[in-house]
């Protein structure tokens, strides 16, 4: 995976949940493209038209809130969001998003200094995510080196699929 | 070191662990419910063959239960033939109930043991003095291959309740006072115990609800230390006394926060759209009409829950204008409220009862909302959608408030009808 990674931002408030991201009455799809389709439903209808590919979310507090469901990372990961960036996560969110391979980084203080459809460049190594606009950067928390090691084989399913594909 | 990282260690075979560090931990239980087909489809990818252990997996079938659509029937088709292939024998098919109600039920549930699920109301089982955490699909796959899971130590909060409660006031009134008190971000990450004696005077039911709702503050887990309520239940359940094992918090031990409430003067709280933390005494939104009241879920469709309704509301009827649908956790339950008659007087006072399951809990059959409806419910989420349409309004209280407000026909403090009940 790139470490460097650079979009333009979709800002986003506090505790967006999973039924936000994902509503439950979608949960039984199956097929990416038909999971790409809702994201953000709940919270943004018209996103999945409007995210580029690499485009980056910027949220407040405790992103992903709510239920366990992958298809919360799935659907942002199939719509084209390239990274999330929060002031902090929920726990499963956080989880699900690194075992398939969707790049996070908590942050606190870029929420206040960016404006939606800025550019942003961060670095998953360092946490540090660069304002293109304001040339500004900010410090968010780098990520441990396991769940880089995760981020490197495109989420955990490679990197078991290696140890467990002989048996 | 705290009786949760006794157990987090020891699963890790480590003498001493600290919070913050990284441990690779077995797992002595996980579940798979009907949502997440994506675990077998994940455990495929990754070149599956045999999981782990079969005698460790359960599968439970209560979010589609019974199969509202083709899609879901064939993910429980997929479900049943992986689980008969694999001689997994702990398969709890769609008449059951919800997945937190049917474990404890069939003994399946002990102290000191990590239970891993893919469902976040998995800290539930804290009431139990047991490791209870949700995952997500693919994450639960790689346990079923290497019965294994990373976990980051946890910080733990102290959540200390006293007092006693008033009549009319129940534990969820407790459990969403505390969350209002305290928000949905306090316990990111973070592990939450709960202790005093108003959580010692709780019966397992109400330590459920408690555990079950410390996911919606961000609880990694919830713990309440086993005591001989506990044990009764154990052993009223069958469980196999061999694993249980009852670590003690030792004295020192020094919590990352410390929150001490006192529930004496507590009134019913609801949470009102669309925050659990949205919380305010039922009286601060007394007269808002409903449409639609729940009772059930893993929050709120015990017998308990049930025998409340049915106190309130026998002999009477339901306002004319409003729907009141009632959905015992599990097969016990139901059977329980037929043989002690609730079932029949709650029909007559016009509820709808449908199969054992999640029912409407997440919105996605009997009993689904409509936009601009209200709903009162016993259940856990009040999030934008979570019961239907994003544009009804979802409040979240006890099962009196519930009852009460189906009763009227709008939301009422059940203390209101005191005299009645
Ligand atoms: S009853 Fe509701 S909260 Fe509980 S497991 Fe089912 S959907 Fe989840």
């Amino acid at each position: 995976m790139n470490h460097k990674l650079m979009g333009k931002v979709f800002l986003l408030g506090d505790n967006i949940d999973t039924d936000q991201i994902y509503p439950g009455r979608y949960i039984e799809l199956t097929s990416k493209s038909d999971i790409a389709a809702h994201c953000m439903e709940g919270v943004r209808p018209g996103f999945s038209s409007q995210v580029c590919k690499g485009d980056i979310i910027v949220a407040g507090e405790n992103f992903g809130c709510g239920s366990s469901r992958e298809h919360a990372v799935i659907t942002l990961k199939e719509a084209g969001v390239g990274l999330v960036i929060a002031k902090s996560f929920a726990r499963i969110f956080f989880r699900n998003a690194i075992n398939l391979g969707l790049p996070v980084i908590t942050c606190k203080s870029v929420y206040e200094r960016v404006r939606e459809s800025d550019v942003l460049e961060a670095n998953l190594l360092t946490g540090e995510i660069k304002s293109l606009r304001r040339s500004e950067v900010f410090k968010g928390e780098p990520l441990p080196e396991f769940v880089m090691e995760i981020l490197n084989n495109g989420g955990i399913k490679n990197m078991f699929k290696e140890k467990y594909g002989q048996i | 070191m705290h009786a949760i990282e006794k157990i987090l260690a020891r699963a890790a075979h480590r003498e001493v662990i600290k919070s913050g560090e990284i441990i690779t931990c077995d797992i002595d239980l996980v579940e798979i419910n009907d949502l997440y087909l994506q675990v077998i489809e994940s455990f495929d990818e990754m070149n599956g063959k045999k999981v782990w252990d079969p005698e460790k997996v359960v599968f439970v079938f209560d979010h589609y239960a019974p199969a509202p659509t083709i899609k879901s029937a064939q993910t429980q088709r997929d479900m049943r033939s992986f689980a008969w292939q694999q001689g997994i024998r702990h398969l709890f098919d769609i008449n059951t109930g919800v997945c937190h109600q049917v474990m404890p039920e069939a003994g399946l549930v002990y102290p000191g043991m990590i239970l891993v699920a893919t469902d976040s109301h998995t800290t539930t089982h804290g009431a139990f003095g047991a490791f209870g955490t949700g995952v997500g699909a693919t994450d639960l796959a790689s346990i079923l291959l290497t019965g294994k899971m990373w976990f980051r130590v946890p910080e733990i909060i102290n959540i200390k309740i006293s007092g006693d409660l008033k009549p009319g006031v129940l534990p969820k009134d407790i459990i969403l006072y505390v969350l209002g008190q305290l928000g949905t971000k306090k316990a990111l990450y973070k592990a939450v115990e709960f202790s005093g004696e108003a959580i010692e005077n709780l019966d397992i039911a109400g330590r459920m609800v408690i555990c079950n709702m410390a996911v919606e503050m961000g609880a990694k887990t919830a713990y309440i230390q086993p005591d001989e309520a506990t044990m009764t239940y154990l052993k009223s359940r069958k469980v196999d006394f061999d694993k249980v094992v009852v670590h003690e918090t030792d004295s020192d031990y020094q919590f990352s926060e410390q929150h001490n409430f006192d529930i004496s003067n507590l009134d019913p709280q609801i949470a009102t759209p669309h925050s659990v933390d949205n919380v305010v005494p039922v009286g601060a939104v007394k007269g808002t009409k409903v449409n639609q009241a729940f009772i059930g879920s893993c929050t709120g469709g015990r017998v308990e829950d049930i025998e409340i309704a049915y106190n309130i509301l026998k002999g009477k009827k339901i306002n004319n204008k409003t729907r009141l649908v009632i959905i015992p956790a599990s097969k016990e339950i139901l059977l329980e409220c037929i043989n002690r008659g609730y079932m029949q007087e709650l029909v007559r006072a016009g509820a709808t009862f449908t199969a054992p399951g999640c029912g409407p809990c997440l919105g996605t059959h009997q009993g689904v909302i409509a936009p601009g409806e209200v709903c009162v419910t016993a259940s856990n989420r009040n999030f934008p959608g979570r019961m239907g349409s994003s544009d009804a309004d979802i409040y979240l209280a006890s099962p009196a408030t519930v009852a009460v407000s189906a009763l009227l026909g709008y939301i009422t403090d059940p203390r209101e009808l005191e005299g009645e009940v």
